[in-house]
């Protein structure tokens, strides 16, 4: 099976915390992939050199076979691996569908030439862009926030917001950091259901969570960090008796 | 009477088209800039020398909005990392280092004796001087507030407005932010390079001590007391501030309690009081989400 992302010997220091250090694993095109760990394992800092915000000390990233460790975060997005925040940063101020409408690349309309222009092709790109982004919030199912301001949303909403903003750029890899932290239960049934489709629909996903009942039940492979190194991966059941993780979970109560 | 009002409606569409450019830069996109008055001043001086060596009036405008926006430009790709406070600052340090380059090279543009005899355009036919004055200035205001009316509304204003909230957010999605900075940076610039061309031509006489920081800050006021990236409360806010300004000058003639140095003084606090009762009601709790 092919590979979509490959990290190899990948580290990067903060003063004296080596956050991620000499990290190595690979994500399988169109899987779900969990990455788990204890806090502080280096998970998000993981994620942050992945999507280009963080620079690596060492190490090589590839995305879908190309070297992408010494792009700039939008350079990384414009090529289709797009991601989540911890926790949601939505634009506040605006509406639910301003934040999708800001995602496709390359609007006539988001450039100062436009201004100039009459104006009909860019109401025809807003209409076509406003057709996607109806599609995509129908299929989180947020449809009925489509007018609401961002702010108003609830915790849950707004994971769906920022899930809805990805999957506008139709992306071939998705990072996800702890999608339903803070969701009700109820919501997490719907965000799960929503992310197998996303899934079925052909998007790679690599998942931080820290609930392992969404882990065991969607991801096909584990990734198990801790202290900045993978210390284990395979299936979620294999995992799940693995000494070494429990170790890293439990603090070394059962070495 | 009716030649000063209409002084200060032309002061009004002056101060309005520098407001309008600082309503991009800070309103629309969140840069902070105290250091408007930097690109009034190169505007107002690109025209005056322009004018000495006799180049016609429209060629003065387009050249003095072109310059200002080239500043504008330099500035913002030199300062990419800079947001909030540090751009505050290096904006105001910005502009008093062009006054004082004004003041200091005398070959350049006159030192502090500043530059006279600049032309005015050509009066239309039918008013006088200051009449057509007038139309040309609120003819060009208009079209500048269809520009950024068009701005707002168009996706690019929502890129803007986004990177105002989030910058981070607008990267993620693909978005290179600097460009779209210093586009928005630019823009705002020329506009204030526009007004500064009005300005050296309705005064005909210009000198540094014109472009203090003062300027800045009743600009930053219009934008402040107006709704954040709406052209519509800039241009409103900016009438208010003139108004406030200029328009308290007329009650020397109604006060007669107080002598006119006392009145001056009045007059500036009065301005401040009404900023603050301004802003306090604007900006009270109820705008806090």
């Amino acid at each position: 099976m092919k590979e979509i992302l490959e990290i190899k010997c990948l580290s990067r220091r903060f003063g004296g915390l080596q956050a991620v250090n000499k990290c190595e694993f690979s994500v399988r095109a169109h899987s779900i992939t969990g990455l788990v760990g204890p806090n502080g394992a280096g998970k998000s800092t993981l994620f942050n050199l992945v999507s280009g915000f963080v620079r690596p000390d060492s190490g090589e990233i590839r995305f879908a076979g190309e070297r992408i460790d010494t792009l700039s975060a939008h350079s990384v997005a414009r090529l289709g691996l797009r991601r989540t925040f911890q926790i949601p940063r939505e634009l506040k101020q605006m509406t639910v569908l301003e934040n999708l409408l800001l995602v496709p690349e390359n609007q006539f309309g988001d450039r100062i030439v436009s201004v100039l222009s009459q104006g009909k092709r860019v109401r025809e790109e807003e209409g076509k862009n406003l057709q996607i982004a109806r599609g995509v919030l129908e299929m989180v199912g947020l449809s009925e926030k489509a007018t609401h301001q961002a702010a108003l949303l609830s915790g849950g909403q707004k994971k769906l917001l920022e899930l809805a903003r990805c999957l506008m750029a139709k992306p071939k890899l998705l990072l996800l950091d702890e999608p339903t932290a803070g969701v009700n239960p109820t919501l997490i049934r719907h965000l799960m259901s929503v992310l197998r489709r996303v899934n079925e629909s052909g998007v790679t996903l690599l998942i931080i969570e820290h609930n392992m009942t969404v882990i065991m039940e969607l991801c096909e492979r584990v990734i198990v960090m801790d202290r900045g190194q993978v210390i284990a991966a395979g299936s979620p059941s294999a995992i799940q008796s693995n000494k070494q993780v429990l170790e890293a979970y439990l603090g070394g109560v059962s070495a | 009477m009716i030649d000063y009002a209409v002084s200060i409606l032309i002061f009004a569409c002056i101060y309005g088209l520098v407001a309008l450019g600082l309503n991009i830069q800070w309103g629309l996109t969140g840069l902070i800039n105290l250091g408007q008055v930097a690109f009034f001043a190169v505007g107002a001086y690109t025209f005056a020398l322009l004018s000495k060596i006799g180049m016609p009036f429209p060629v003065g405008v387009l050249v003095a909005t072109l310059t200002g926006g080239g500043f504008g430009a330099a500035v913002a790709m030199f300062t990419p990392r800079l947001r909030e406070d540090y751009l505050a600052i290096v904006t105001l340090g910005f502009s008093e280092f062009v006054r004082l380059i004004l003041l200091n090279e005398k070959w350049l543009a006159g030192g502090p004796d500043g530059i006279a005899g600049i032309q005015r355009p050509m009066t239309i036919a039918g008013f006088g001087s200051e009449v057509s004055f007038l139309i040309i200035v609120v003819v060009t205001l208009a079209i500048a507030f269809a520009f950024t009316r068009r701005i707002e509304g168009f996706p690019i204003g929502r890129t803007l407005r986004a990177i105002r909230e989030d910058e981070t957010v607008v990267s993620s999605v693909g978005k290179v932010t600097l460009a779209y900075k210093t586009r928005a940076f630019m823009l705002g610039a020329a506009l204030a390079g526009l007004g500064g061309a009005f300005f050296a031509s309705y005064l005909s006489y210009i000198s540094p001590d014109m472009f203090g920081p003062n300027v800045s800050i009743y600009v930053l006021a219009a934008v402040l007391i107006g709704r954040q990236g709406s052209s519509v409360a800039t241009l409103a806010s900016t009438a208010l501030v003139a108004l406030l300004l200029e328009g308290t000058r007329i009650l020397k003639d109604y006060v007669t309690f107080v002598d006119g140095v006392e009145l001056a003084a009045l007059r500036l606090m009065l301005l401040g009081i009404a900023l603050i009762a301004i802003v306090a009601v604007r900006y009270g709790p109820r705008r806090a989400v």
